[in-house]
């Protein structure tokens, strides 16, 4: 194993149990960094030691005892913290702590945006010039919003705990939701694409944590049969491929494999949820051998499931139309018009689909205009542009 | 710790005046966890204080100009957020206005 890799894995640990035992965000990140420092300089020399995550807890914990007696505060939190045994780390593997760390960073009463920051740094070990990057900001902005998170979380009493069990039904779901929107995150840009491995990481890690939570599942599901089709998305020229025209060679076949399983142990459950029935709408799509053998009806189904908001009925509507013709689509297209998707480059550019698919050429190329109008990313305006050359020269 | 609720209400707020407190009260007393509290008269009864450069500034009013009036606080003192939301919540006003909870500023240990 790398120490990169190392790193990457036992960063959450390190930092949550420091957490736990010192109470201090700052100072356990500190702390956790000064290990993994440590450990970059001995470890060449001594070789990696059998249980790193435990070399490098109790070495982080001895930092904090050096730091509370310098500054000889604490001394309660001290004297707790020299009573731990520092042999073999009993501290290490406490599967909570980073099932605490995940909920605390994701509590509702922070902001959506300092949720997701936060379990990028204190989770996933992103550096604050890593995740401003990612975000578009500049560091020093995610810099303040990471410590203003911070404070928010020791002076308004944000406890450090899973919650007790009447609360997790309302707070798995933020914390699947900052999971899923990371994801998203990183799937609609390459550059950011180690935000949607850090999503899919941390959902391996939930599903871990709480193995009764299917929508956790659900959710890692979603993720791994998505990402899966990573590559085949874009063309060389960087324009988005959709599902009928991507290489389903380029799919990567052992990540659909392990979806599924994951996807159908969590079924087995009865309890299914919107990560779950999404994730099976992504399996329909991953399993179909041909773009032509893709099961709509099944899909349409699905989408009949989930809460109707207006995305889900428009892509309902493409299920349907896929499954029983282009002019039982348009029609469904068409009276989601009038709605809240005004202004959604997905809805003239579905009717430019079907538009295409009926053959009507000039009203298709309309269609593809308007979309390009609207689109959002520079791979969708280039599919658009393609789409729209072809129905031109047939107008 | 320490919270302040601050219960407020909108322009509606006069028409639950007389609601009470469904037993909030009584369960709050009962939990220990209210510190002290009080109802407020409406907010045009407000007097704003600022002192700028040495100036003392009155204002008649309250000091934000927003429809949301603070019509009640309550200082309780509970584990942590959670508790102090599960307390919150349960308060009548939270079903028809707002409550926010501001945790009382508390001075690092060693300054006093």
């Amino acid at each position: 194993m790398t120490f990169e890799e190392i790193y990457r894995q036992e960063w959450g640990q390190v930092v949550a149990t420091l957490i736990r035992l010192t109470g201090d965000w700052d100072l356990a990140e500190e702390c956790a960094q000064e290990a993994f420092a440590a450990a970059l300089q001995r470890w060449p020399i001594d070789g990696v030691p059998d249980r790193p995550g435990a070399w490098l807890t109790t070495t982080a914990r001895n930092r904090a005892i050096d730091w509370l007696r310098r500054e000889a505060v604490g001394a309660q939190k001290l004297r707790e913290l020299a009573a731990t045994p520092a042999e073999s780390d009993p501290a290490y593997d406490v599967p909570d702590d980073r099932l605490r760390l995940m909920f605390t960073c994701c509590h509702p009463a922070l902001a959506m945006e300092a949720r997701v920051a936060l379990t990028l740094r204190t989770l996933a070990g992103l550096s604050t010039a890593e995740i401003a990057r990612a975000f578009l900001v500049p560091e020093t902005t995610m810099s303040k919003r990471l410590t203003r998170a911070k404070q928010k979380i020791q002076h308004a009493g944000i406890p450090y705990r899973v919650p007790p069990a009447h609360l997790l039904p309302e707070r798995t779901p933020a914390v699947l939701a900052v999971l899923y929107l990371l994801f998203n995150e990183g799937y609609s840009d390459v550059v950011r694409s180690n935000l949607s491995s850090e999503a899919i990481r941390l959902a391996r890690l939930l599903v871990q944590l709480m193995p009764e939570e299917p929508e956790a599942a659900g959710l890692l599901a979603l993720m791994l049969l998505h990402d899966a089709r990573r590559d085949a998305r874009l063309a060389p020229d960087g324009a988005l491929v959709t599902l009928d025209d991507q290489d389903r060679t380029r799919w990567d076949r052992a990540q659909i494999t392990e979806g599924t399983e994951v996807l159908d142990s969590a079924l087995q459950r009865g309890v299914p949820g919107p990560y779950q029935v999404q994730a099976a709408v992504a399996a329909c799509h991953a399993t179909a051998r041909t773009a032509a053998d893709t099961d709509w009806s099944q899909i349409a189904s699905l989408y009949a499931q989930l809460p109707q908001t207006p995305v889900v009925a428009l892509n309902r509507a493409v299920a349907i139309g896929m499954a029983d013709g282009p002019a039982v689509g348009l029609r469904l297209v068409d009276e989601l018009a009038a709605g809240p998707l005004t202004g959604y480059h997905l809805l003239p550019a579905t009717r430019a689909d079907f538009l295409r698919r009926l053959e009507r050429w000039s009203e298709a190329a309309a269609a593809y205009q308007q979309a390009l109008a609207l689109a959002t990313t520079d791979a969708e305006r280039r599919y658009l542009e393609k789409r729209l050359r072809e129905v031109s020269v047939r107008s | 710790m320490k919270y302040l609720l601050m219960i407020c209400g909108d322009e509606s707020a006069a028409a639950h005046a007389n609601d009470g407190c469904g037993g909030w009260s009584e369960e709050m007393e009962a939990r220990g966890v209210v510190a002290g509290g009080a109802g407020l008269r409406p907010p045009d009864e407000a007097t704003t204080v600022r002192v700028r450069e040495g100036e003392l500034l009155l204002t008649d009013g309250p000091f934000a100009e927003t429809k949301e009036q603070i019509g009640g606080f309550v200082l309780i003192d509970c584990a942590d957020l959670d508790e102090a939301v599960e307390i919150a919540a349960k308060h009548p006003a939270a079903g028809y206005g707002t409550i926010e909870i501001r945790p009382v500023w508390e001075p690092p240990p060693g300054v006093v």
